[in-house]
């Protein structure tokens, strides 16, 4: 019987990859074409500033380096097939290989992100409990006031006021960058990173919390207005005790649930915040490779945004499937 | 006695009710919005030319936003941003609700193949993230006007597509559709007759809720230097280029702007969440 | 002395009618009923006439929207709300209706165990299983593994475990079979004759009639009669009320005459006696306002032309 669950929850996730495989090759195909149809020129892109030292025949080599000379269908094939030995080209802004730099970047926007990830899921399910637990009074009201308003606040403006509050008013932040300005990277403390890591972390959990407390609330005042509330309600149970046993149990899975499946939500919101603060992540080489016409890495960061994103949903389906006992014990008797 | 009667149902008389909160929400926003729109329409580059004499100046009654570096009114500089950011948002909301509307239609009766079809192309829209589909678009398109309008239509309407899919399956069963196919009625007499009609709410608090996230992203990707040129008074362009200036300690230049951007997209969600509500039968009559 | 009584329960609720007005909607009034000891007493009425929220404003547990008044009182003492709330589950317990009224996501026997309150919650949930046939590993599963059956039978198991004096049992049958049904009216029974005072809120007259020590006739929010069960007999002669004489005479086996028109909804009552439109005794009198509940024989009537 368990060996029976085992294998079935085998299949579940190998069917999700498969859909995820699938879904993953027509982004390639999609945003490769798309990319090659901008009008931005990869060569001049590459050259950059010393484009008129540069003379036709010196072009024509540098594109034919590239693989630009040959149809566009051959050239997928050349960087679909590279792909799949793990080679992602090289990047031509920071002339390196893509995938080294996502590597690189992928680890302080995940420090970012994680950071962010927590603390708005822990805060906003509290808070969402608390609203909920006092629907209709004061706090309730402040907390959904909060709520609505940074759900709507555009992060980057968030960013810009957290800059002027604590680092140029009060002076306890530096004004940007990962690591301080002229120093070796070998010479950069913990401490160096926090101190860089707190302004863009404390943004993005400042208005994570919106969604995840608005979500519980929502959930919780439906679980306290369910006929099996009412029946606990009515056996005796009441309070604390009675959230603890009924409420958390009921909406602790979609909340879980919900955290994972925004990390789109949450690459996007690091975009910005990374912009705003120079911080060396992920999202800041999206927007340098978008802005500077970077192709492998802007095709290299879109991929990997895709698996972020799949990877969160994945974990999202794969807890309900094991937690929630209607679909696991309906499996096994 | 019980004294669970309420005895605050006298106090409650001086409150609204929902109805008429969200009456008042959509008049009071209507009015600000035509204010942004007419005052942006009516504002031209004369009232945010360069005025050397007054620059870096903090916000005053004379400029309520205070002034630029180039002493332009940040005020008028705000509101001729706002009034872009709108036209922008509610061209790329217009088409994002109509490829939703295309869509959940075309997937709820154009059989399963199409749904699966559709389906699947929701979840391919859904797996990247929405910003790096609007930085991969306005990369491929060169960015600009054109670029930002279609990224913001392509990127904003799964959501809403499944809701229309959900509605249109759901009147398609009903008994009256039934009955008006078994009369012989054509495909497209139900369309326009049973099935539009319904759908017209859900579209249009659909379109409300989706219009503050379009303006949002566009203020984004803006910001990032991917979207409106340089040139234009955005407002995503007013902030991006406030950050030279934070260090000065001209907080003007970022925080009302983005104030203004802040409280439009919030009177937008408030009104297509009232809407939402008012539809919803099951919550339509909580107070 | 009655274990619980309801005197003149109002229970509303506001609703938008048109456009921005909300308006007024009594779903219970003038509502007042008895229990004693030892007895059971079934409301009944047609599904859908807020039957329900009777139990549920005896309990205090009413949605916060629910405007209340009246009196109720347990042993001779008025309840208020936070009597009721020491009262719920350890002296008054409810029976629900479905499946739906136990946590999804617990299993049922820790759920039975909530409500036990004695000291070994875990072998007093094993006795009343075993009592109620109820297989040992029923305690493992979740609510949406049970059948009908089991779940009502676990429901009941919830209200035994509480060693309650006062049962509230509300629409105990709907969806069982004969079988399941008889049985759980015949626990219905024992528990009575255990001391306990057992208010059964049901549509099914038969099955209620079974049992029953006396009955109470539910009709658009209010008892038009409380009767003692062996009036139900014969063409209903012995009955009190224009209603009750109907539905009586309107069930299959005896002469299955339909009443004519339908309940009024809550928020388009008559002026005078709720049952005048429909009732083929109405004279202009009925509609000078509500009459008044009055002893007649050994029951009680809400009729002004009753003998």
């Amino acid at each position: 019987m368990r060996k029976n669950a085992g294998v079935k929850i085998g299949s579940f996730i190998l069917m999700k990859c498969i859909r995820m495989l699938t879904l993953l090759f027509a982004i390639c195909l999609i945003s490769f074409l798309l990319i090659k149809n901008s009008p931005i020129d990869p060569v001049q892109a590459y050259i950059g500033a010393d484009m008129l030292k540069v003379g036709p025949e010196q072009r024509e080599r540098i594109a034919e380096y590239w693989g630009l000379d040959q149809p566009v269908i051959v050239q997928f094939l050349n960087w679909g097939s590279a792909l799949l030995k793990g080679d992602l080209g090289t990047s031509m802004i920071f002339r390196r290989p893509v995938s080294e730099i996502i590597g690189e970047r992928f680890v302080n926007s995940v420090v970012l992100m994680l950071t962010a990830w927590v603390l708005s899921g822990v805060i906003g399910f509290v808070m969402g409990v608390v609203s909920a637990m006092k629907k209709d009074t004061w706090i309730d009201r402040i907390i959904k006031l909060y709520c609505y308003t940074l759900a709507s606040t555009p992060t980057f403006w968030m960013g810009l006021l957290m800059l002027i509050v604590f680092a140029v008013w009060l002076g306890w932040f530096p004004i940007g960058l990962g690591v301080p300005a002229g120093v070796l990277a070998e010479d950069v403390t913990i401490a160096d990173r926090l101190q860089h890591l707190i302004l863009p972390a404390l943004t993005l959990s400042v208005l994570g919390v919106a969604n995840v407390a608005l979500h519980t609330r929502e959930k919780l005042i439906d679980v306290l207005a369910s006929d099996y509330v009412m029946f606990a309600r009515a056996r005796g149970e009441k309070g604390f005790l009675l959230f603890w046993r009924h409420g958390l149990r009921n909406i602790a899975l979609p909340a879980i649930t919900l955290q994972f499946a925004a990390f789109s939500e949450l690459f996007g919101g690091a975009v910005l915040a990374e912009q705003v603060f120079s911080y060396p992540g992920l999202g800041q080489a999206t927007v340098e490779a978008g802005l500077r016409g970077d192709v492998p890495l802007l095709l290299g960061l879109v991929l990997f945004s895709t698996i972020f994103v799949f990877a969160g949903n994945l974990i999202a389906d794969i807890i309900y499937y094991v937690v929630d006992p209607r679909t696991r014990e309906s499996r096994t008797i | 006695m019980i004294p669970n009667l309420k005895t605050d149902q006298k106090l409650k008389r001086f409150y609204m009710n929902r109805r008429q909160k969200t009456l008042l929400t959509i008049v009071v926003a209507a009015i600000i919005l035509l204010c942004v729109v007419v005052g942006g329409a009516l504002l031209d580059q004369d009232q945010i030319a360069t005025n050397l004499t007054e620059r870096n100046l903090a916000p005053s009654l004379q400029h309520l936003f205070g002034t630029d570096w180039l002493g332009r009114d940040m005020f008028n500089r705000t509101i001729m941003g706002l009034s872009l950011s709108m036209g922008v948002g509610l061209i790329g909301a217009i088409g994002s609700t109509s490829i939703a509307l295309i869509l959940g239609m075309a997937a709820a009766t154009m059989g399963k193949m199409a749904d699966r079809l559709i389906s699947w192309l929701i979840d391919l829209f859904l797996s990247v993230p929405h910003l790096v589909t609007l930085i991969l678009i306005a990369f491929t398109l060169g960015g600009g006007f054109k670029g930002i309008v279609i990224g913001l239509a392509v990127t904003h309407w799964p959501s809403l597509a499944r809701v229309i899919r959900a509605e249109v399956m759901q009147i398609r069963s009903a008994e009256y559709v039934q009955i008006s196919r078994q009369m012989g009625k054509s495909r497209w007499w139900i369309a326009t007759h049973h099935i539009f009609p319904h759908l017209i709410p859900q579209l249009l608090i659909g379109f409300m809720l989706m219009f503050p996230h379009v303006i949002l992203h566009e203020a984004a990707v803006t910001f990032l230097g991917l979207g409106l040129s340089p040139h234009e008074p955005a407002i995503g362009i007013i902030l991006s280029e406030s950050m030279k200036y934070l260090s000065s300690g001209m907080w003007w230049l970022a925080f009302f702007p983005g104030l203004c951007l802040l409280m439009i997209v919030r009177m937008f969600e408030t009104v297509g969440g009232n809407l939402r509500l008012l539809i919803d039968p099951v919550r339509a009559n909580e107070k | 002395m009655s274990v619980l009584e309801v005197k003149d329960l109002l229970i509303s609720f506001n609703q938008y009618t048109s456009g921005l007005k909300q308006q007024q909607l009594n779903v219970i009034s003038n509502l007042t009923i008895t229990l004693e000891k030892g007895e059971i007493l079934a409301v009944v009425g047609a599904s859908g006439s807020g039957k329900s929220l009777l139990a549920h404003a005896i309990l205090g547990i009413l949605p916060s929207n629910a405007n209340v008044s009246g009196t109720l009182r347990y042993d001779g003492e008025v309840l208020t709300p936070a009597k009721q709330a020491s009262l719920r589950g350890s002296e008054i317990a409810l029976i629900p209706q479905s499946v739906n009224y136990l946590d999804p996501l617990m299993r049922v026997g820790n759920q039975v165990r909530t409500s036990a309150r004695v000291e070994n919650p875990v072998t007093a949930q094993r006795k009343v299983f075993e009592r109620l046939h109820l297989h040992e590993n029923v305690e493992k599963m979740y609510p949406f593994q049970l059948s009908g059956g089991m779940a009502r039978r676990t429901l009941l198991s919830t209200a035994i475990v509480s060693g309650a004096k006062v049962i509230i049992a509300d629409e105990p049958t709907p969806g069982l079979d004969p079988v399941v049904i008889k049985e759980a009216m015949e626990s219905f029974r024992e528990l009575a004759d255990s001391g306990c005072a057992v208010m059964l809120i049901t549509h099914d007259i038969v099955s209620a009639l079974s049992i029953a020590d006396k009955i109470a006739v539910f009709y658009a929010g209010t008892t038009v009669e409380i009767a003692p069960v062996e009036n139900f007999a014969g063409d209903g002669e012995a009955l009190r009320h224009p209603y009750s004489k109907a539905l009586w005479r309107a069930l299959p086996q005896n002469d299955f005459i339909p009443i004519p028109g339908a309940q009024p909804h809550p928020g388009d009552l008559p002026p005078g006696c709720l049952f005048a439109p429909r009732c083929p005794l109405a004279t202009p009198e009925c509609d000078r306002g509500q009459p008044e509940m009055r002893t007649l024989r050994d029951g009680m009537v809400r009729c002004i032309h009753a003998t």
